[in-house]
């Protein structure tokens, strides 16, 4: 602490406001019991004897959102099931933080071509801060999920928490209340994306149009 | 309607009202919604609501080769995939007449029984935490984990295994496993005696179950209630003993029904509770047969390759799961993808029982109620 330090009584320790609350946050993530499918046998498991979750401060389990500050959203989550993702997001006080722990939270896993009620991506409706892929992911790697967010939380500033760009489309879906919606966006994403090999070829191949043009044209 | 030493003071005014418990509750297993009907303390009615977790499985199987759809089983009732893997591959082997070899059924049986172990520790566990007791729960996982790498040691996977395949398993025992599984099979009748020390005959814990969501084997049998939760009622009914199935007809073991010796009737909580535990026994006594009897030879039958069934024919395979009978009803056009899949999930049938099991109990019992019945939502939605 360059000039300050050593200046004061013993044991009087100097940090920046931000260091000491991110650090304080950090330390004691309390995450919702929010088991939806398989992983959350994993989510246990993680929270149970031989991994003991309570090493990093996030063994709390709480039973209900308001006194939650993470959400891990372990296991498939439906489209019958996603208005009440969010809700429970909602119901979260700030700070909030979201673990999407799971192939299929994060697109859909398994269920991503034929599951006609599987909602491709919990990122469709909330705002996620960490994805922890695996099909279920083992405990370790939920731990290093965690691990990964409380680097996250610490890094941050403490008034203001950058807008997630996820926010806003999120809102605009749940608003009318029409899942179907996201079902369309994702249909979107796959055309414009150049998410399946078809269209990946044409944008090459446009891709490499140009370029002749250009060539040409120089 | 009163539950036994549940008397009502009339003088007390009270109203209906409805609760929702769920879909988010640390006590309903997953993502299952209750509505429940209360009067005062006492609940009227209770009425399940599922689809929480469709997942589209049956559906799935329609798009894929047969081989593909494992992954998928394993994912139904995700507690005890290895029964899910061994029901289907029964059934689709039944139609497709492949016939596994000796040390692949073995083997098979193995480790459905390590997960029906699992499973009914993961059982043990929760339904301590549903009763108020949180120490079970690490007991139970305590062990659970040394299963765990055991599968982990035959499949590279802890939860998801796919290990059994049509026609066989996927790959033989590697070194040390046979090893560290009679290390288990030694240590744990001890733990068993803990557990039962712990919770099962647990003062407490006995006053709290007894008595409540009495089940009789009339109702049980009359909605398809299967698995521990039917021989809780004393019916004694397995699949394994009844139609056996792959090796069990060489296998010695109990099947252990509910009886009235702790004092309460019979087919209530505690009864479904302590089959399990009982299970738990029997599951140790057929891993030890097993491994004593596995013959060595090939894991895999000789030129499956592409499984294609013969056209226009269907078949029936019902197997004993942790739950209950596992019912996989697969039917062929000659093709290799299926043309319909239709899974008989225990589960689905335990869960609809509730309603009659619930009604004139106290509000707080629902949830002991609820996990005696030891239900997975994988498994009732698809």
């Amino acid at each position: 602490m360059g000039l300050l330090e050593y200046k004061f009584e013993e044991n009087i320790i100097l940090t920046r406001v931000d260091w000491f609350l991110n650090w304080a946050r950090k330390s004691s993530l309390w995450p919702m019991t929010f088991g939806l499918a398989c992983c959350a046998i994993e989510m246990m498991a993680t929270g149970a004897s031989r991994f003991d979750l309570d090493r990093f401060g996030a063994g709390a389990f709480r039973a209900t959102p308001r006194q939650a500050d993470l959400m891990i959203v372990a296991g498939t989550v439906t489209l019958k099931m996603a208005p009440c993702v969010r809700r429970l997001y909602d119901q979260m006080p700030e700070p909030r933080y979201v673990i999407a722990m799971g192939a299929c939270t994060i697109g859909g896993g398994p269920y991503a071509i034929h599951g006609y009620h599987v909602l491709k991506g919990v990122d469709l409706i909330v705002p996620v801060d960490v994805y922890v892929p695996g099909c279920p992911p083992r405990p370790e790697a939920l731990i290093d999920g965690i691990r990964k967010l409380q680097e996250k939380v610490q890094a941050q500033g403490v008034l203001v928490r950058p807008a997630h760009p996820a926010q806003n489309a999120a809102d605009h879906v749940l608003e009318f209340g029409r899942m179907d919606a996201v079902r369309v966006k994702w249909d979107e994403k796959l055309k414009s994306g150049g998410l399946t090999p078809q269209d990946e070829d044409a944008r090459l191949e446009e891709q490499k149009e140009k370029e002749k043009q250009a060539a040409s044209k120089a | 309607m009163n539950s036994p030493g549940v008397t009502i003071d009339r003088d007390v005014k009270t109203d209906e009202l409805v609760i929702n418990m769920g879909p988010q509750h640390p006590s309903t297993h997953g993502v299952l919604r209750v509505i429940l009907k209360t009067d005062g303390e006492i609940c009227l009615d209770a009425q399940p609501e599922i689809g929480y977790l469709h997942r589209c499985a049956e559906k799935i199987a329609e798009n894929l080769v047969y081989g593909q759809f494992v992954p998928y089983t394993d994912r139904m009732d995700y507690v005890s995939g290895m029964g899910c893997n061994l029901g289907y591959c029964l059934a689709v082997e039944q139609i497709a007449g492949i016939q596994a070899p000796l040390r692949a059924e073995y083997l098979r049986i193995i480790v459905t029984e390590l997960n029906r172990i699992a499973s009914h520790l993961l059982a043990f566990g929760t339904y301590g935490i549903d009763t108020g007791a949180i120490t079970p729960f690490l007991y139970g996982f305590r062990e659970r984990e040394m299963i765990l790498d055991l599968l982990e040691m035959l499949c590279g996977a802890r939860l998801t295994y796919s290990y059994i395949r049509i026609g066989g398993v996927d790959g033989d025992v590697p070194p040390g496993f046979i090893d560290k599984l009679r290390e288990f099979i030694d240590i744990f009748p001890g733990k068993i005696r803990e557990y039962n020390k712990l919770l099962t005959f647990n003062h407490i814990f006995m006053k709290r179950t007894t008595g409540i969501g009495v089940l009789s084997p009339e109702t049980a049998i009359a909605y398809g209630v299967t698995g521990p939760n039917l021989r809780g009622s004393g019916v004694r009914r397995d699949v394994r003993r009844d139609e056996p199935y792959s090796v069990y007809p060489k296998l010695e073991f109990d099947v252990p029904v509910g009886t009235t010796q702790h004092g309460g009737p019979l087919g209530d909580a505690w009864n479904r509770y302590y089959i399990r535990m009982k299970e738990l026994e029997e599951s140790t006594k057929i891993l030890k047969q097993c491994v004593e009897q596995m013959p060595q030879g090939p894991i895999m039958a000789e030129k499956v390759g592409r499984v294609k069934p013969p056209a226009k024919t269907e078949g029936y395979m019902r197997s004993e799961n942790a739950r209950g009978e596992l019912g996989f009803y697969v039917v062929s056009d000659g093709t290799m993808q299926p043309v319909r899949v239709k899974v008989r999930a225990p589960s689905f049938s335990n869960i609809s029982v509730l309603p009659e099991i619930v009604r004139g109990q106290m509000l707080a019992d629902v949830v002991a109620i609820i996990g005696s019945l030891d239900i997975v939502l994988g498994e009732i939605d698809r």
